[in-house]
C-alpha cells in the first residue's frame, strides 16, 4: 500500500470555561493512495473533529500535537494562514449538513465565482469543466442561475458534490452526506461519489458517518474510534468478520439487518453510554461498558498489530 | 383496533394557500391489539402525517379513522380525553419535546394533572418509578435532572415510559430512534417490541427497512401519499411485488451483501407524467408504460396487496 495521509499522534482539543474537551486524542493511522477510509463511531467520538482539524481548526478547536503528511508534504493544520495553499485545493470537504451551507442570497454561479476567486481563479476559467461535471450528474445548466432554496434536496446535495471537488483535491473528507437522505437517495449519491473518484475528481476519500453498514458497500478499510480514540482499525471485511475490539465488536452485533426478527433472535445494544471527554478516564475509555474489564484496563492501552493493516488498541491483545 | 378508512389528506400551499398537496392519497389500513405495523417511505410520502392525523393533530379532508369501532373526528371533550389517555405518540427529536427550563419530572406531572388528577401524588410517583424501570432507566439517574444533563436514547425512553404510565393501549412511534445511536437505539427497539407482548399496538413510522422488519408484524409502504404494497412483513420482504418496494429493497445498505454499484452517473431519465391519472411510481418505474393508469391494489396472496398494472405480466 502506497501510504498517501498519515496522521501521527494527533490532539485536537476544545477550549472550554471548564478546560479542554479531548475530542481527539492522540490519534494515528495512514491512508492509502486511492483509498476510501470509512471512519464510524457513535456522536461524540471525534469523528467529525478529526475530518474537519484536517482542512480547518475552528474555535474553540485547539491544536494541541501532532503532525499531518499529505502526498509526502507536511500539511500545517496548525497554521491557518498555511493552510490556504491546501484548503479546497487539495484538501476538500462535504461538512455535514453540506445542503444548507449554501448562501442562499446569491445565485450559484455568483457562489461559485466567489469561492473560486477565495483560491486564486474564477468561475469563467472553470465553465467547461462545471457544466460538464452538472451533466454528469444530471443536473441542468440553469441551476447555475437559480438560487439554493430553488433547488431540492437532492439536487442541492449533488450541487455540493460538484463545488467540493471542482479543485480535483487528493483528499475529499466527506462527513455524514448521506445521513439525512433516505435508502434510494443515499445509494445514488455515494453511486455519484464513487464515479468521481474513478474519473479521477478526487484521489482518496475520508468518509464519517456512523452507519456501519453504508460503510460496507464503499469503504476499502474502517478507522473505528470511540470518546477520542481510535480503537480498530482494519480492512472493511476483516473488521465485520472478525473484529478485535470488544466496542467494535458489540458495536456490529448490534446492527439490525434483513432476516433477522426480534421474535427469533434479539439483538443487545451495549448498555451504558461514553465517558465525559472533559474528564476522561484514566486508561481505556471503553472499560465502563466492556465484558472483559480487568484490572489492566486502569492503564492506557497499547496499539497491538494483529496484521500489516489492522490494529486494536486493548490490553486482551497486549 | 385503529382503522383508516379512505382517509385523504390536502394541504393548501404556496404563499396564498393557492396550490393544493395531497399529502395522503385515499389511504386505508388497519391495526390490531398487540400489532406492530411499519409505516415506510421516503420524505414527503406522508407518513408524518398519517400520524398526526391519529393523534388528531390534524383532521383528514375525506375518510375516517376509527378507534374500536368509533370515528375519532367526532369525538368531544370527555371522549377525546378519555382517547388521548389511550393513544399517545412519540416523535423523532427527544431534545425538542422537552421544554429545556424545567426538570424532566414535567411530563409526568402535567400528564397526572391532565389526564388522571384523580391519582394521588404518591401512587403516581410509585407508578412512575415502576414505568422507568421497565424501560431500563434508573429513576435516581433521571428524575430531578433537566433535558441537557440526559442523553437522546434516556430522553426518548422517558417519552415511551410516560406513554406507559398512562397505560396507553396505542402508541404513534414517528422515527424515535433515527436520533439515536446504534449502540442504543437496538435497546429503545427491543423495548417496543416487549411493550407490545404485553398488548400494545404501535404504528412504527420508519424510513430504515431493517428497523421496520426487525420489529413489525405488518408493514405498509407508502409512496406519494398512496399505499403502494401493504401486509405481511415477512411476505413483503421476502417477495416484494411493487418495482418501488423492489428498487427500495436494493438500496437497503446491509453489512451481509454489497450493492450492486450502476456504472454510469445518470440513472434512468426521469419519464414526464402528463396524464394525472397514471401511476405515481410512473416516472421512476423501471416497468412503467402508457397503460399504467390508476392501478388498483390486488391482492397477490393472503395477507399481501400491491398497487401495481404489471402484476403478473
Amino acid at each position: 500500500m502506497k501510504v498517501s495521509l498519515r496522521v501521527e499522534n494527533l490532539r485536537i482539543y476544545y477550549r472550554t470555561l471548564r478546560g479542554y474537551v479531548k475530542a481527539v486524542d492522540g490519534v494515528s493511522f495512514e491512508m492509502g493512495d486511492e483509498e476510501v477510509l470509512g471512519v464510524a463511531g457513535e456522536s461524540g467520538c471525534g469523528k467529525s473533529t478529526l475530518g474537519n482539524s484536517l482542512i480547518l481548526l475552528k474555535p474553540p478547536m485547539t491544536y494541541m500535537e501532532g503532525r499531518v503528511f499529505l502526498d509526502g508534504e507536511e500539511v500545517p493544520i496548525w497554521d491557518n494562514e498555511k493552510m490556504r495553499r491546501f484548503r479546497y485545493r487539495r484538501i476538500s470537504i462535504i461538512p455535514q449538513y453540506a445542503m444548507n451551507a449554501l448562501n442562499p442570497t446569491k445565485k450559484l454561479k455568483v457562489l461559485m465565482d466567489d469561492l473560486l476567486r477565495e483560491h486564486g481563479s474564477d468561475f469563467k476559467s472553470h465553465t467547461a469543466e462545471i457544466l460538464r461535471r452538472l451533466k454528469m450528474v444530471n443536473l441542468p445548466e440553469s441551476v447555475l442561475n437559480m438560487y439554493p432554496i430553488e433547488l431540492s434536496g437532492g439536487m442541492k446535495q449533488r450541487m455540493v458534490m460538484v463545488i467540493s471537488t471542482l479543485m480535483n483535491p487528493s483528499l475529499l473528507i466527506a462527513d455524514e452526506i448521506t445521513s439525512a437522505l433516505d435508502v434510494s437517495t443515499q445509494k445514488a449519491v455515494i453511486e455519484m461519489l464513487l464515479e468521481f473518484k474513478s474519473r479521477g475528481f478526487v484521489r482518496k476519500i475520508f468518509f464519517i458517518t456512523h452507519d456501519i453498514s453504508v460503510l460496507y458497500q464503499i469503504a476499502s478499510s474502517i478507522l473505528v474510534m470511540y470518546a477520542g480514540k481510535l480503537v480498530e482499525k482494519a480492512s472493511t471485511d476483516e473488521i465485520l468478520e472478525k473484529p478485535f475490539h470488544p466496542y467494535t465488536e458489540m458495536l456490529i452485533s448490534s446492527l439490525p439487518k434483513i432476516g433477522i426478527k426480534y421474535g427469533e433472535r434479539k439483538l443487545k445494544g451495549i448498555p451504558g453510554q461514553p465517558p465525559p471527554l472533559l474528564k476522561p478516564p484514566e486508561g481505556c475509555r471503553f472499560k465502563d461498558r466492556c465484558p472483559y474489564r480487568h484490572s489492566k484496563c486502569d492503564e492506557e492501552p497499547p496499539i497491538v498489530e494483529i496484521s500489516d493493516d489492522h490494529v486494536v488498541s486493548c490490553w486482551k491483545y497486549a | 383496533m385503529m382503522v383508516l378508512e379512505n382517509v385523504t389528506k390536502i394541504y393548501r400551499i404556496g404563499t396564498f394557500g393557492g396550490k393544493r398537496l395531497k399529502a395522503v392519497d385515499d389511504v386505508s389500513f388497519e391495526i390490531d391489539e398487540g400489532e406492530i405495523v411499519s409505516l415506510i417511505g421516503e420524505s414527503g410520502s406522508g407518513k408524518t402525517t398519517i400520524g398526526k392525523m391519529i393523534l388528531r393533530l390534524i383532521r383528514p379532508t375525506s375518510g375516517r379513522i376509527l378507534f374500536n369501532g368509533k370515528d375519532i373526528g367526532q369525538f368531544k371533550k370527555n371522549e377525546l380525553k378519555d382517547y388521548y389517555r389511550k393513544v399517545q405518540g412519540v416523535f423523532q427529536d427527544p431534545f425538542s419535546s422537552y421544554n429545556p427550563l424545567y426538570k424532566v419530572d414535567r411530563i409526568f406531572d402535567i400528564a397526572r394533572e391532565e389526564f388522571f388528577p384523580d391519582i394521588g401524588r404518591n401512587e403516581w410517583k410509585n407508578r412512575i418509578e415502576e414505568k422507568l424501570r421497565s424501560v431500563g432507566l434508573n429513576p435516581l439517574e433521571v428524575l430531578g435532572k433537566f433535558p441537557h444533563q440526559l442523553s437522546g436514547g434516556q430522553l426518548q425512553r422517558l417519552l415511551i415510559a410516560r406513554a406507559l404510565v398512562m397505560n396507553v393501549r396505542f402508541l404513534v412511534a414517528d422515527e424515535i430512534i433515527s436520533m439515536l445511536d446504534a449502540s442504543t437505539r437496538i435497546d429503545v427497539l427491543n423495548l417496543l417490541a416487549e411493550l407490545k407482548d404485553s398488548g400494545l399496538s404501535i404504528l412504527f413510522i420508519t424510513h430504515d427497512l431493517s428497523l421496520g422488519y426487525y420489529i413489525s408484524d405488518k408493514t405498509v409502504i407508502l409512496y406519494r401519499g398512496s399505499i403502494m404494497e401493504y401486509g405481511d412483513t415477512e411476505k413483503i420482504f421476502n417477495s416484494p411485488a411493487h418495482p418501488y418496494t423492489i428498487s427500495l429493497m436494493e438500496s437497503i445498505p446491509r453489512i451481509d451483501e454489497r450493492w450492486r454499484m450502476r456504472s454510469a452517473v445518470i440513472q434512468g431519465k426521469e419519464k414526464s407524467i402528463r396524464n394525472g391519472r397514471m401511476c405515481k411510481f410512473y416516472h421512476r418505474c423501471f416497468k412503467g408504460d402508457e397503460s399504467c393508469v390508476e392501478p388498483p391494489l390486488i391482492e397477490v396472496e393472503k395477507d399481501h396487496f400491491v398497487r401495481c398494472s404489471k402484476i403478473g405480466t
